[in-house]
């Protein structure tokens, strides 16, 4: 049975004087190896230079915040429903009194853990959440540690800086009402 | 006037010395960027401005490692092997010639060659023909299978090649009619390289070499994939380094030697005219001297390539098999070498050179 057309059939036969002589195979393969010495080289140096990313890799998470400032997670615990690989866990609190800019919902996550030994970055979090709080970062990945610990990212590792600036690219920078509008539109289709 | 001479030759065999380990130190650097180009990578880039440091970095870390002696092993036959092999690799360079002389205003000449003697070519042949002791020394010491099996393969190696490569030197020196290297580099500086007149004579000439210095394709005593390290396989520390070391240094005597008696040694195209003209211009003296500064640096571009021809095969060429190696010596380069003496002799005979 042939499955492709590729097969090459080989036949063993003694070498012809051109072949016994060396040399020209010799010379053959320099000039092989010397095409080699003047084309463009693969590496890339690391630390300075970095492969580019795809535009649609999963990286680590990042908790978003509002244009606010508030954290938009509200602990609903859908994205560790979602998670194939139970790698999230969090604890929900309420919100007190003067935390309004802390907070954008009454209910917020008190902690928020992702395993980062137990993710597969398959993005399902980053799906279901209604609030567009949990994103997968285009541009960074979980750099390896030397404690397995180390690897449970805590709401400190998590959240994004309230600094405008310093804030992640990734995910739709939704308005409220925007988001509101989601929220409504999810709900209404799980009716 | 007999002392300033003999202080100024002194520091021409100080300055020989020195060159023959600079330039053994900076092959290994070149040899890992040169087989990182040939892989479309870049190489050790580092250890300073383009891994220029990268030597001493090497040499750092050969320095600290433990010294390890095998249970078993001869110690002092041990240290002897790898001093061996540094010893006469090193020696090998004294009688190459680096250039013609250079001459200084009260007439002091010196010569850009650390000893001249008339048997250059045989003192060559013979410290190289030493250096293949330290490594069945150091196999032979290490007490180890593979250790001994790459010492023998070295000593069966060097008996085999030397002998077509001595035939190769043979119709050379029929051509030439002198052993001593500098006489050799002399006449082609007068007349054509001798490349011309011994083609076939140089290809097993390069050949041997490459089989003398245990450079790929035949690296048979220190084959990785067969013999786990070959000879130094019981080896770490500076005694490792100095076997690695004396590899490289053999490689620069053998393009040097090579550059000398084939591809003119210190001469370059166009000298004769160069020197003519700086005659008439500058005086004897300075067209002298250009042309023997100018010389000495074609000679070490000359040498520079043949290194890098080394590399340039050891990375190209895959290793022979041990019987393929016995019959390309014993039944093809040494017939060859024969037939080529018969040819040169015929030659000679009939044209007069």
């Amino acid at each position: 049975m042939q499955l492709t057309n590729r097969r090459k059939h080989i036949e063993k036969k003694p070498m012809t004087l051109m072949e016994r002589a060396y040399l020209p195979a010799v010379t053959k393969g320099m000039l092989i190896t010397l095409k080699h010495f003047f084309s463009k080289k693969a590496t890339i140096r690391y630390p300075e230079e970095q492969r580019p990313f795809s535009p649609t890799f999963r990286g680590l998470h990042v908790l978003k915040r509002d244009e606010q400032g508030r954290e938009r997670c509200t602990a609903c615990g859908l994205c560790a429903v979602a998670c194939p690989a139970e790698a999230i866990t969090m604890v929900a609190g309420e919100r007190k009194k003067g935390e309004e800019n802390l907070y954008r919902e009454e209910k917020y996550a008190v902690s928020y853990e992702i395993n980062m030994l137990r993710c597969i970055f398959c993005g399902l979090c980053e799906e279901a959440c209604p609030k567009a709080a949990v994103y997968l970062q285009a541009d960074k990945m979980a750099p390896p540690r030397f404690e397995r610990d180390e690897f449970i990212y805590g709401k400190d590792r998590l959240v994004e800086p309230v600094d405008p600036n310093a804030r992640s690219k990734r995910g739709i920078q939704l308005t409220p009402e925007q988001a509101e509008a989601l929220a409504r539109r999810m709900a209404g289709i799980e009716a | 006037m007999e002392i300033p001479v003999l202080a100024w030759q002194g520091l021409v065999i100080l300055a020989v010395f020195g060159i023959t380990l600079l330039i053994a130190t900076y092959s290994t650097y070149a040899e890992r960027v040169v087989a990182a180009f040939l892989q479309d990578r870049v190489g050790p880039d580092r250890a300073g401005p383009y891994g220029l440091l990268q030597p001493l970095a090497d040499a750092v870390k050969l320095f600290t490692k433990e010294e390890f002696f095998p249970s078993g092993a001869n110690r002092w036959l041990f240290v002897f092997g790898p001093c061996l092999a540094m010893t006469t690799a090193l020696m090998a360079s004294a009688v190459i010639p680096f250039g013609n002389t250079l001459i200084f205003g009260n007439g002091t000449e010196i010569r850009l060659q650390a000893i001249e003697v008339n048997i250059g070519m045989l003192y060559v042949f013979g410290v190289v023909s030493l250096g293949v002791y330290g490594i069945m020394i150091g196999g032979w010491a290490s007490n180890n299978k593979f250790s001994l099996l790459g010492a023998v393969r070295a000593a069966a190696q060097a008996v085999s090649y030397e002998l077509a490569m001595g035939m190769a030197l043979v119709a050379l020196l029929m051509v030439t009619g002198t052993l001593s290297l500098r006489e050799i580099a002399l006449q082609q500086y007068n007349g054509l390289w001798n490349i011309v007149y011994q083609p076939l004579g140089f290809i097993i000439f390069i050949v041997c070499a490459f089989a003398e210095t245990n450079r790929t394709p035949f690296d048979l005593p220190e084959c990785e994939t067969e013999l786990v390290g070959g000879y130094h396989t019981e080896y770490s520390s500076m005694k490792m380094g100095l076997y690695l070391f004396a590899e490289y240094i053999n490689v620069f005597v053998a393009s040097a030697v090579m550059s000398t008696l084939y591809f003119g040694g210190f001469s370059f195209p166009g000298e004769h005219l160069l020197y003519d003209v700086l005659l008439k211009s500058q005086g004897e003296l300075f067209a002298h001297n250009t042309v023997t500064i100018l010389g000495t640096i074609t000679l070490f571009a000359k040498i520079f390539f043949f290194i890098f021809f080394f590399m340039w095969v050891r990375w190209t060429l895959p290793r022979f098999r041990y019987d393929q190696l016995m019959r390309l010596g014993w039944t093809m380069l040494f017939p060859i070498a024969i037939v080529n003496i018969l040819l040169t002799g015929a030659f000679i005979l009939f044209f007069g050179k």
